[in-house]
Order: structure tokens, then sequence, then C-alpha cells
């Protein structure tokens, strides 16, 4: 059952797999957003409080679930590292982290778009807007640790740390919208069911999909070029340089 | 090993001892921080007092931040880090029991002091001890958590800039809460609900940080 585990491990035969894999995520995700984005533009029917400055949901949500999934996949990421001394997770946490800036950058972006005609205010100290600011930093944090120290390995396990460390926030962030009093939406999703009609969920989840298979792909050509430039040196890299 | 946890511990005293600077400066520039606050408002400006929490917290922290970078670099450019890796024992108590000298020298102070510049701002009553209060069960977190971006950052040449970046967003909870605790106390609310969440903080840091610290110093020295 660990076979595939193992095979992963090593960097030759990550690489070719994630090399594999990498096209159809980048095809799916396209297509799906295409269908997501038809679908939550011209589809869904307008809110009746919000018109259609609603729709900002179908990039806002994907992005701001992303902030959180990729930190988490960083942080197993950083944890199979620093316990097995794995290469390929040591190449993961230091490609996810900028990746993983962007969504939270995005996230907060088109939040902070919405926020201004519905809320009338680009910006309020608000738990949740908090704290997926301070997850933004905890990113930028990782990028930085990496960029200081010099021997890339020694980074990478310098980072994985910090990650785990950071990973405390990502709760917080999840959570802070039912623990505190926010003036943030709720979530959506219900054990009673999703709160809003199916016209606008599906595009949501359509999206939701799209973007999630998005940073797979990136995740996969970061990691290969992250990994042919560590793996430099090593025969496995030259052969294929001289493959091609 | 309680020998060596305590001999580390007395070394660190005796350091800051015969160096009185490295602990007066940050005291004195905590002092300034407030100072150069109160000197920026109107004089006898009421909104002064509702900004104290948050500009007494903001000064610890920052003043904290001084005394950080040394508390691994120097023991790794004389090589005390590489025998106490070698000795033997287990690293994380030792880190840890560098970390409680720090805190006794560099944060306590800072610790003290807070109340008094908290009179300064115009607080009053009990608002001032909550703060107290605050600032000795969340130094201690912050202490943690920097001498663990201290241990992280021990082979950087210059760290500067990047400690308190890797610091700071971590740091937040404390301050929300040890901020929220004054300013619930000013309020006349009860204010334990977030001392308790401040000593729930120190207690998982203590716990958890010397580990981490102790791995990450080790990862510098492979």
């Amino acid at each position: 059952m660990w076979i595939w585990f193992h095979r992963l491990a090593s960097p030759p035969s990550f690489y070719r797999t994630a090399g594999r894999f990498a096209p159809w995520f980048l095809v799916a995700s396209l297509l799906l957003l295409a269908i997501g984005v038809w679908g939550g533009l011209v589809m869904a029917p307008p809110d009746y409080q919000q018109g259609d400055a609603f729709r900002i949901i179908y990039v806002h949500v994907p992005a701001a679930w992303l902030s959180l999934l990729v930190y988490t996949v960083m942080a197993v990421a950083a944890f199979v590292a620093l316990v097995w001394h794995m290469k390929v997770a040591e190449v993961a946490v230091v490609a996810a982290a900028p990746v993983g800036a962007s969504f939270t950058a995005l996230a907060l972006v088109s939040g902070m778009l919405w926020g201004k005609p519905m809320w009338g205010a680009w910006w309020v100290w608000d738990p949740r807007l908090t704290s997926e600011l301070v997850l933004l930093f905890l990113y930028l944090g990782v990028v930085a640790l990496n960029n200081a120290i010099e021997d890339p390995r020694s980074a990478a396990r310098a980072c994985s740390l910090l990650a785990l460390v950071g990973w405390v926030n990502v709760p917080i962030v999840h959570y802070s919208v039912v623990w505190w009093n926010s003036l943030h939406q709720g979530s959506i999703f219900r054990l009673s069911g999703p709160t809003i009609t199916w016209d606008m969920l599906w595009p949501l989840l359509v999206c939701w999909i799209a973007f999630t298979l998005f940073f797979a792909y990136v995740q996969c050509v970061r990691m290969r070029n992250e990994l042919l430039f560590r793996e430099r040196n090593s025969r496995w890299v030259q052969t294929l340089m001289v493959e091609a | 090993m309680i020998g060596a946890i305590w001999a580390v511990f007395v070394r660190e005293l005796q350091l800051a001892a015969r160096r009185r600077a490295e602990w007066v400066q940050p005291l004195a520039f905590y002092v300034l921080v407030v100072l150069l606050f109160g000197l920026g408002v109107a004089p006898r400006d009421p909104t002064l007092r509702q900004f104290a929490p948050a500009i007494i917290w903001v000064g610890a922290l920052l003043a904290a931040m001084l005394g950080l970078d040394r508390i691994f670099r120097e023991d790794r450019d004389d090589g005390s880090l590489e025998l106490m890796v070698l000795s033997g024992m287990p690293l994380p108590p030792l880190v840890g029991s560098k970390i409680a000298a720090q805190w006794l020298f560099n944060a306590a102070p800072l610790a003290f002091a807070g109340p008094l510049l908290a009179l300064v701002l115009g607080l009053r009553g009990d608002p001032v001890w909550v703060l107290f209060i605050g600032l000795l069960l969340g130094t201690p977190t912050l202490m943690l958590v920097g001498a663990f971006a201290a241990a992280l950052t021990v082979a950087v040449p210059r760290a500067g800039v990047l400690l308190p970046v890797l610091v700071l967003p971590l740091m937040a909870p404390v301050v929300i809460f040890g901020a929220g605790a004054v300013r619930a106390a000013s309020q006349g609310l009860p204010a334990t609900a977030p001392l308790y969440f401040l000593a729930a903080e120190m207690v998982l840091a203590v716990v958890f940080i010397p580990w981490v610290s102790a791995a990450a110093l080790r990862n510098t020295l492979d």
C-alpha cells in the first residue's frame, strides 16, 4: 500500500508523475472555470439585495478556500519533510508558499472590492479579515525565510518548522465567523443545506473545483521546476537534459 | 540534567549582569516609544487613554524584538551552541532554560514598566492591574516565539528585519487578547476570559516552542 508513497518520494519518479498529471489538471481546470464563470456571470440570477455585486463570490470564496487549503497542504508537507527528511516534501513546502500568498492576496482584494459598495468601507477591523491578513504575512514570512537562508535544504526545513508553528492560524481564520460576532457573512454551507439557491450555488461549486485543480496544476509545475533546479547536479537531471 | 539546565540559566544571567546595556536599552526604547505617542497627540487629549492598551502592548512587542537576535547568535559564533548540542543533554530543556533567562532580564522589566507607563497615559484603577497581569502572561509567549524565530534565522548573517517579519504575525493573538483585556476592564466588564486566552497561549508555547526551537537550531548546525 505504501509503495506509491515511496515512489513519489523519489525526485525523478515524482518529476515524471507530476509531468504526466499537470496538463490534465490544467485542461480540467480551464474547462470547469469557463463553465463556472459562464454559470456565475450569465446564468445565475442577480441577488435580491446585492444585485450583480454578489457575483464576486465566484472568485472570492474559491480564493479564500484555497488560501486555507494551500496552507494546510504546506503544513502537511512540512510535517512529512521534518519527520522523514523527504526532499519532495521540502520542495512542496517551498513551492506552495508564494502560490498561497497570491490566493490570499486575491481573496483580500476581491473582498475589499466587494466590501466598498456593500459595507461602505474597503477594510474593517473584523476578526476574519484581520486573520486572513495575518495569514498573508505568514506566507510572506515563509517566502522571506526561504530567500534568506542560502542552503536550500536547510532553508526548506526552517520553512517547514515555521509553517507548522503558523498553522495555528488556519482554524482561527476558518472559525472566526462562528466564534466572534463578525461583520463577515457566515458560511453558506450549513448542515441543514446551503443557504443560497441552487442556481447561484452550482457555478460556485464548479469554480471551487476549478480553482483547486488550478492550484494542483501550478503546484505540479512549480515543484518540477524546483526539483530540476535543486537536483541539477544529479545524474537523472543530466540524462533528462541530454535527451531533451 | 537539572544541573545542566541551571548552569545554562545562571550563565545567561551572569552574561546579562555584566552587559547591562542589553536589558537597559530595550527598557529605555520602550519608555521613549510610549512617551513619543504622548507627545504626538494634543495635550490632555482623552483619546490617548483609549489607545493606551494598544500603545503599551505594541511598544512592549517592539522593545522585546531588540534583544531577540542575540539569544542564540553569540552562542553559535563562539561555539558554545555546538557544545550544548554535543553535550549529550537533551537540547529542548537547555533551550527552554535560555529562553527563561532571556525573559527574566529582557521581557520582565518591560512587563513591570508597562503599568507605570499606563499611569503616564492616564489609565487608573483596575485596568492597570489587568494590564500588568496580561503583560506577565503575554511576554513569555512573546519571548518563546521570538526565540523560535531567532533559532530559525541564527545562520542568516543579518536577520535584523527578517526577525520581526516572522514574529509579529504570530503575535497577533497576544496583542488582541492582551489589549482586549484592558479594554474590557476599562469598560467595567470582566477581563478574565481574554486573560485565560493569554494563559492558554503561554502554556501552548511553553510546551511546544522549546522543542521546535531545538529542531531549528539543530537544522542550522547540520
